[in-house]
């Protein structure tokens, strides 16, 4: 009985409250969880038993501008496993001033139909 | 974003806000909001802003817009703002010093050197990070020791990597999330070394920061020399006890070419010194009361330069009640003194507001002392609610009603919090 279900412990990243998640798995399937202070909490521990995510904030190297860096986004969570290599692809690109907040900087980053975002106007120097 | 310096300056203003950074900017919309007509933003960097143009990851907005956004978003969404209410900003500007009568004495490449008359001052000067000097680490003295805001801002910013293998010694938010931006940009972090017996930052940002990129955390763990002739070659860390004694015998070399600092916040207060403002011993910051008005009538407070906040969303909500109080102020609209002191109790280390009045509904920020589960948070005897926990790192808030307060009548309330199994008396 206790080789069959499998507590796994998680702490939400949802917002700062930290919810300590317990989920009860029985071999592929969540029998429950437990100890989340909101819906986003169950949820959370749902995506990150099965495929966890998260959103990449960084930077991408731009020229002419008041900075010669530029925040970005992805703009929406990717595998997490995928925070690296599109970190690498995003180091290869180079960017000319002026940007606007929320254009996009790389379409569909490395086929996840995510695509990167700018998070700030960046005017030229 | 670069916000265009005002032609000509006003004399007087009915508001000058020292600082543009999330306290300032949400003061001085706050200042409009109450009443004030000219309100000028003063600030020393480039830009509008403050430390949000860096902060470049995603956490701030969740209280304030309902929505989850990085640093630079909500600070343009404050500027869209600064722009729709006619908000004047100086920027590249210094505030040398003010005096009683409000007058500020201001320094920038386009006005020079210029007295400024105001009817009300914001002072929203945020906090500057402790660096090596502040806690006295033992060993040489190479380039590679730095802050770790310092460090977010080459990387951010400038485009910089600081170093490639890198140690971070302090757990607060800033360490942790310079972890995983160092882990991003190719650097190798080596670990984060925390005195404390547990971490300052948020959980969260432990999740997220180190455990997602397998970077260590050594608890109870400090720095105990630095290595390194022209730069850092290493650095010796040892375990601490309960008494943050290094046990140097049980130490052992972690080489690295960076050391970066999170090791506090210190309000950045000078001009409140100028103002002989009263301070609190244990914040740092000016003692306020619960319009945020600092010891001296028509001087207000609010973000980081009264008392370290966790989040930005935090010191806007502070920030537009001072802004407001301020442009209430300068309308010539003097609210009600406050008639109660708060005193921090049991295991609660400050409480802002200092004062606040019996009639009207406050929101109270404390810190505890030490990380306790299950625990019962008490003001006076007048009220009392059950918290699930409370850590140092996470402030804790009070919504004081006037009900609470109906039946009392007494000069202070003190604010404990006791663990529920715990020694209450």
């Amino acid at each position: 009985m206790s080789e069959r279900y499998r507590y796994h412990h998680y702490l939400c990243i949802g917002c700062p409250l930290g919810c300590r998640l317990e989920l009860e798995a029985e071999a592929e399937d969540i029998v429950e969880v437990r100890g989340f202070a909101c819906r986003r909490g169950e949820e959370f521990a749902i995506q990150e038993h099965t495929d966890p995510r998260r959103v990449l904030t960084t930077t991408v190297r731009v020229t002419g501008g008041v900075w010669s860096r530029l925040p970005v986004k992805t703009a929406g969570a990717i595998s997490k496993g995928q925070l690296l290599p599109l970190c690498r692809a995003l180091h290869q690109l180079t960017l000319a001033a002026p940007v606007k907040l929320g254009e996009v900087v790389l379409i569909d980053a490395l086929g996840t139909g995510i695509d990167v975002v700018a998070t700030r106007d960046l005017p030229r120097a | 974003m670069i916000s265009a310096a005002p032609r000509h300056l006003r004399q007087p203003y009915d508001v000058v806000v020292v600082g543009a950074g999330p306290a300032g900017m949400a003061a001085a919309i706050g200042a409009k909001e109450g009443g004030a007509d000219g309100v000028l933003i003063i600030d020393r960097e480039r830009e509008a802003g403050g430390i949000l143009p860096q902060c470049i990851h995603a956490g701030f907005g969740l209280h304030h817009f309902k929505e989850e956004l990085t640093g630079p978003e909500y600070a343009q969404r404050f500027l869209g703002q600064l722009l729709t209410h006619d908000i004047e900003v100086l920027t590249d500007a210094y505030v040398l010093d003010i005096n009683p009568e409000q007058q500020l004495k201001v320094m920038s490449p386009h006005f020079g050197v210029t007295i400024l008359d105001s009817r009300a001052v914001v002072l929203a000067m945020g906090a500057r990070e402790r660096t090596r000097g502040a806690i006295r680490i033992p060993g040489q003295r190479p380039a590679g020791v730095m802050t770790a805001g310092f460090a977010q801002k080459l990387v951010n910013i400038g485009g910089y990597l600081p170093g490639k293998r890198v140690a971070i010694l302090g757990s607060g938010d800033i360490g942790l999330i310079m972890a995983r931006r160092l882990v991003l940009e190719g650097a190798e972090v080596v670990g984060v070394f925390e005195i404390m017996p547990h971490a300052n930052g948020l959980n969260r940002n432990i999740v997220q920061c180190l455990h997602d990129f397998g970077t260590p955390l050594y608890l109870s763990t400090t720095v105990a020399f630095v290595h390194g002739f022209s730069r850092v070659e290493k650095v010796t860390v040892a375990p601490v006890d309960a008494h943050f004694n290094v046990l140097a015998d049980q130490g052992w070399d972690v080489p690295c070419d960076t050391l970066l600092l999170s090791i506090g916040l210190i309000p950045e207060n000078e001009l409140s010194r100028r103002l002989r403002l009263r301070l609190d011993p244990v914040t740092g910051g000016p003692v306020v009361s619960s319009t945020m008005e600092t010891s001296r009538d028509g001087v207000f407070a609010c973000g980081n330069v009264v008392h370290i906040h966790d989040l930005a969303d935090f010191v806007s909500q502070e920030s537009f009640l001072a802004g407001r109080s301020a442009g209430a102020y300068a309308s010539g609209y003097k609210s009600l003194s406050d008639n109660i002191r708060l005193i921090p109790g049991e295991n609660v280390r400050y409480c802002v507001p200092h004062t606040i009045a019996s009639e009207r509904e406050h929101t109270v920020y404390l810190r505890v002392t030490r990380p306790m589960q299950a625990c019962n948070l008490r003001l006076g005897t007048v009220y009392q609610r059950p918290l699930r926990y409370a850590f140092p790192g996470e402030m804790v808030t009070i919504k004081v009603k006037p009900s609470f307060l109906e039946r009392f009548h007494g000069e202070a309330l003190k604010i404990d919090i006791w663990p529920r199994q715990g020694d209450e008396p």
